[in-house]
């Protein structure tokens, strides 16, 4: 080889770069290791982690613990789909495109919207994606989200816009939903965007029509990051008034994976598909007629279009969106309605349990798989109670919401049986009891 | 090679009633849901197919037969890095105590997990010559807003606020001058030389007092070292304005140079390239950042850290940027890029990029008597060739090759791009590959050359051998079909 | 002759065809050919003020997308509407369906600054 490029080592080929920038020595990192090696080091590393598998788990906050059947585990697993890259050569592509395209469609269908992406990081970027697009569909440089949006989306939130000359404003909370007078109050002819979540962080339904109507009095886009598991049981946000979807669909039969890779679902309506930021697929035909798939529109993408792009977003999270895919053909309209009926009944039992044991809600607004409740003590006290039974409690608020002290969200999905909600309510309501029992002494 | 079978919507293969996955049936009294939530809040149809599990499998299984991976063959798409990604990283990627964790579960409980991003932070950290790493970006276009903003942030907290210029060579991806604009700068081209590298006359003169940083791919697009690296850091530093390094090429100078040596303050890692983490079809991939010193007070929040006995996540960092992911970023994708660095090892990692070059100089010199390749002698880990000659004598243009190479069971090059190269064919070999597939695919791109002379048509109606021919993209743009509707 | 003699021609190659004070404005054959098919126009809004060389929309081909440069000053008065829809009557019939705006000018004397049709040829051929 070195004969036919002319060269007398390997070493000449490096010859271009300057001395002073090379590298004299070895790089100090660990290795080289055999597969058996390897295998036993992670395995050291997994042990050190307490995972769901041995716990039940009542924490959610943005990543949730559902049931991943068999045959949705076993297709992105297929090496034709994971070791490809994005079809940009749409003839050898096929596969990955139908079945993106098949993606775009279940997102359509579960939240009402004309046209979905092929996916955005996650619920975060994806809502964060959302204001950016919506302030310069109408021109305007303030975005209004409620405080009862995921803290983590309100700051990622806050970091996209940042560069951006965008202004964010948050809405206040009230009983545990958006504060709808003090957001028709705050509303005004700069607001571009309205964000919401649906359910709210907190769990909690919103009055989302009634906000999206006063957003889009004003002239403002109302942007709902809406949870897909929800959408068997909930009216689809475009019923409601909403502009851009967004969500998280790691529900869609994602493992948590300590919170990614997740999935970023985007949708719009059809006037607004060429400010839409990511990839898109499209159906077309071939020179004989026959249906194809393709990535359309891509003047809109930073490989064309550049500084004037939608979006900076090229790598994007298509083996979630295929297994997204996966996993609403294989439930299918009854058992996806039987998800999300499973997670509003289990939910609601947990949360009558822990009341009748002394654990009050903290609101009482109407909600889906989680709720938040006021404890005597610390939440993280409880937790530590919790894991000793084997049960992985839920997030303490304080950190998010400094007046929420003493406050936890704690979600109930599919998995969980009557037999895991049981034990965690006996755990809560000794260790309440032990609380007040503390408190009289 | 590929299942030629027409494949139906999964839509089309609904029928009432079929259900592919059971569920339990609920075990706690029933809540009606319209004594709780209200009446117009509630769903009626739920219009999703209804398929049974023989069949979701038996369609995504053809589907994935309808598609090119690495596995299936080889896959030069300049740019893109397409290496064999081992098998040994899907496993550990799968052990249950690396995939079933929660991000939010207590500390203590998730110590294995903390560790290991700690150790990725320090070995990129080592591989870039960096300072310290973030590895919360979910993507190379995400690392690169998270490093510009940092290089905002620091800037503004100079008093320098003023500076919204950054500098960007004509050769550019285009993720680079999109997010220089997410940030808030302006992007300012400056052009290639005859050389193919950065113009640096040019750059001097562009490179006032409101430039707030460059940014460079080294290599460049054109599989071209810029040689006068060291330079060009330096006037930028001198004119108060940041280094940030388009890290997409570290596989041509892995264990052979460190950007953070060169003089680039601020660089991002795509973990999918040059990690052999799987590209997935597009996503995920992982943009890990890596700073220096000066830029460390501006890393995302929360950052790792390690005390005598503990691992823990660091909320408390006033001058951060902010998170740029709802968690810490791709985790199964980071478990992946730490196996990848343990197999290697240090003389591993210094040998992937020996062969990387080799092979690429190789592939170079065995087309240089069919295709034109307009910039430099030798090459780094790729090159782009021109298809220029085919276009001019024979009415051949890139995507013909493209279209036809699928015939002979490879994956197209990357093509038209970078913009600096008429009919580009960018072509990147990778390491792992082995003789024997380089010089099949060089006498298949010979025998194209060849068939452009004289026999063009086979060239422009290809592929000839793919599930479908060219497709119409005019027509899908026009015609707008995104979804499927009934009867539609 | 391809390039209708009223019209007048800039050299990003748009073509005015004026009556009274008002120009309408579109691109040429040639600037179609180059483009391929175009498949979506971005136009401004009526009422939108516009500046001779300044930027008024852009159109998209498949994998490439261009600046329209306006030849005139004045205040776009109408928008050809039918583009939204179909985009394609811009390489079909690029001198007439295919117009993409009005405009009411300010200096009728910027049309002196631009070609004629045998200029414009000329133009053409050399940039060719």
């Amino acid at each position: 080889m070195l004969r036919k490029i002319g060269a007398g080592d390997v070493s000449e080929l490096f010859a271009v770069i300057p001395e002073k920038s090379r590298l004299g020595t070895d790089l100090f990192v660990p290795g080289p290791e055999t597969e058996l090696e390897i295998l036993a080091y992670f395995r050291n590393l997994a042990r050190e982690n307490l995972n769901l598998e041995d716990y039940a788990c009542f924490l959610g906050g943005g990543v949730y613990d559902h049931f991943i059947p068999e045959a949705v585990s076993t297709i992105p697993q297929r090496s034709e789909f994971y070791t490809s890259y994005t079809p940009y050569q749409a003839e050898v592509s096929q596969g990955m495109l139908q079945a993106i395209y098949e993606y775009q469609t279940f997102v359509c269908r579960l939240t009402g919207m004309d046209v979905s992406n092929a996916s955005m990081y996650d619920g975060a970027t994806a809502l964060a994606e959302a204001a950016i697009m919506a302030c310069d569909t109408v021109d305007r440089d303030e975005i209004l989200v409620s405080r009862a949006v995921n803290p983590s989306y309100r700051a990622t939130l806050a970091t996209y816009v940042s560069g951006m000359g965008l202004r964010v404003r948050e809405i206040p909370i009230r009983d545990g939903v958006t504060d709808v007078a003090a957001m028709a109050a705050m509303v005004s002819e700069s607001t571009g965007a309205v964000l919401l979540q649906q359910p709210n962080f907190f769990g909690c339904i919103e009055a989302a029509k009634q906000i999206g109507e006063t957003a889009k009095a004003k002239g403002a886009m109302f942007v709902v990051s809406a949870d897909p598991i929800s959408l068997g049981m909930l009216v689809p946000p475009a019923e409601y008034g909403a502009d851009i979807v967004t969500g998280e669909g790691q529900s869609l039969g994602i493992p948590p994976a300590f919170g990614g890779p997740l999935l970023g679902i985007f949708a719009t309506k059809m006037k607004h598909v060429w400010r839409l930021p990511g990839r898109l697929v499209g159906a077309t035909v071939d020179t004989e007629g026959r249906r194809g798939f393709v990535l359309t529109l891509q003047t809109r993408e930073q490989h064309i279009r550049r500084e004037r792009a939608t979006s900076n977003i090229c790598t994007n999270q298509t083996l979630m969106a295929l297994a997204a895919a996966v996993y609403v053909s294989a439930l299918g309209r009854n058992g996806f309605r039987q998800v999300s009926n499973l997670c509003f009944q289990k939910a609601h039992y947990a949360r009558e349990q822990l009341r009748i044991a002394g654990v009050e809600p903290l609101w009482n607004a109407p909600f889906f798989q989680e709720f938040a409740v006021r404890l005597p003590a610390p939440a993280e006290e409880l937790n530590v109670e919790l894991l000793r039974h084997n049960v992985l409690g839920g997030l303490p608020l304080e950190a998010y919401y400094p007046e929420l002290k003493d406050c936890m969200l704690l979600c109930v999905t599919e998995k969980r049986t009557k037999q895991d909600i049981d034990r965690l309510v006996s755990v809560v309501k000794e260790y309440v009891q032990q609380q007040v029992r503390a408190a009289h002494i | 090679m590929f299942n030629s079978k027409y494949e139906p919507l999964i839509f089309e293969l609904s029928a009432e009633g079929r259900s592919g996955v059971a569920l339990p049936p609920s075990d706690v009294p029933e809540t009606k849901a319209e004594a709780s939530i209200p009446r117009e809040m509630l769903r009626q149809d739920l219009p999703l197919p209804e398929v049974g599990e023989v069949d979701v499998i038996r369609h995504f299984i053809s589907l994935s037969q309808r598609n090119f991976g690495v596995d299936t063959g080889f896959y030069p798409l300049g740019s893109c890095t397409m290496k064999y990604n081992p098998k040994i990283n899907e496993r550990v990627a799968g052990l249950a105590g690396l995939r079933e964790l929660h991000p939010l579960q207590p500390a203590d409980t998730c110590q294995g997990a903390l560790r290991l991003m700690y150790e990725l932070s320090e070995a990129l950290a080592e591989i870039g010559g960096m300072d310290a790493v973030t590895l919360q970006p979910a993507a190379g276009a995400l690392g690169e807003l998270t490093g510009m903003l940092m290089v905002r942030a620091y800037h503004e907290r100079a008093g320098e606020g003023s500076r919204r210029v950054v500098i960007i060579p004509d050769s550019a991806h285009g993720t680079n001058p999109a997010t220089a604009v997410r940030c808030g700068f302006e992007a300012l081209n400056v052009p290639s030389n005859e050389r193919g590298t950065v113009d640096i006359k040019k750059f001097k003169e562009l490179l006032g007092p409101h430039v707030a940083g460059v940014m460079l791919t080294n290599p460049n697009t054109l599989g071209l070292f810029e040689t006068e690296i060291l330079e060009i850091c330096d006037m930028a530093h001198r004119r108060g304005a940041l280094m940030y390094c388009d890290g997409a090429n570290m596989n041509a100078i892995l264990g052979q140079s460190r950007p953070g040596d060169m003089g680039f303050d601020v660089m991002h890692f795509n973990l999918h390239k040059t990690f052999s983490t799987p590209h997935g079809g597009g996503g995920p991939g992982a943009g890990a950042v890596g700073v220096k010193k000066t830029l460390q007070p501006f890393l995302p929040s929360p950052t790792i850290e390690k005390s005598d006995k503990e691992y823990r996540l660091n909320f408390n960092m006033p001058e951060s940027i902010g998170r740029v992911h709802s968690f810490y970023g791709n985790f199964s994708v980071l478990v992946r890029a730490l196996a990848y660095i343990r197999a290697n090892g240090p003389a591993g990692l210094r040998a992937i990029s020996e062969t990387a070059v080799l092979n690429a100089n190789y592939v170079r010199s065995r087309l240089l008597d069919d295709y034109d390749v307009p910039y430099g002698d030798r090459c780094m880990h790729e090159f782009v060739a021109s298809a220029k000659r085919q276009k001019d004598e024979n009415s051949v243009r890139a995507l013909d090759i493209a279209k036809r190479i699928i015939d002979f069971g490879f994956h197209p090059p990357t093509i038209y791009f970078p913009l600096v190269v008429e009919e580009a064919l960018m072509i990147e070999p990778v390491e792992t590959e082995s003789l024997q597939t380089l010089d099949a695919f060089v006498d298949a791109m010979r025998q194209i050359a060849q068939e452009a002379r004289e026999d063009p048509e086979i060239v422009k109606t290809a592929p000839h051998n793919a599930p479908v021919t060219r497709l119409d993209e005019a027509l899908a743009a026009r015609r707008l079909d995104v979804k499927w509707t009934p009867g539609g | 002759m391809i390039y209708p003699d009223e019209y007048r021609y800039s050299k990003t190659h748009e073509w005015v065809s004026l009556e009274a004070n008002l120009a309408k404005i579109g691109i040429t054959d040639y600037a179609q050919s180059q483009l391929g098919d175009i498949v979506h126009v971005e136009l401004p809004e009526v009422g939108t003020a516009i500046t001779q060389d300044g930027l008024f929309g852009s159109v998209d081909s498949v994998k490439a997308v261009s600046d329209l440069i306006s030849p005139v000053s004045g205040e776009v008065v109408e928008v050809n509407e039918d583009l939204a829809e179909s985009p394609e009557l811009i390489n079909e019939d690029p001198h007439t369906a295919g117009w993409m705006i009005i405009v009411k000018i300010d200096e009728p004397s910027e049309l002196d600054e631009l070609m004629s049709a045998d200029q414009y040829e000329e133009f053409v051929e050399a940039e060719a």
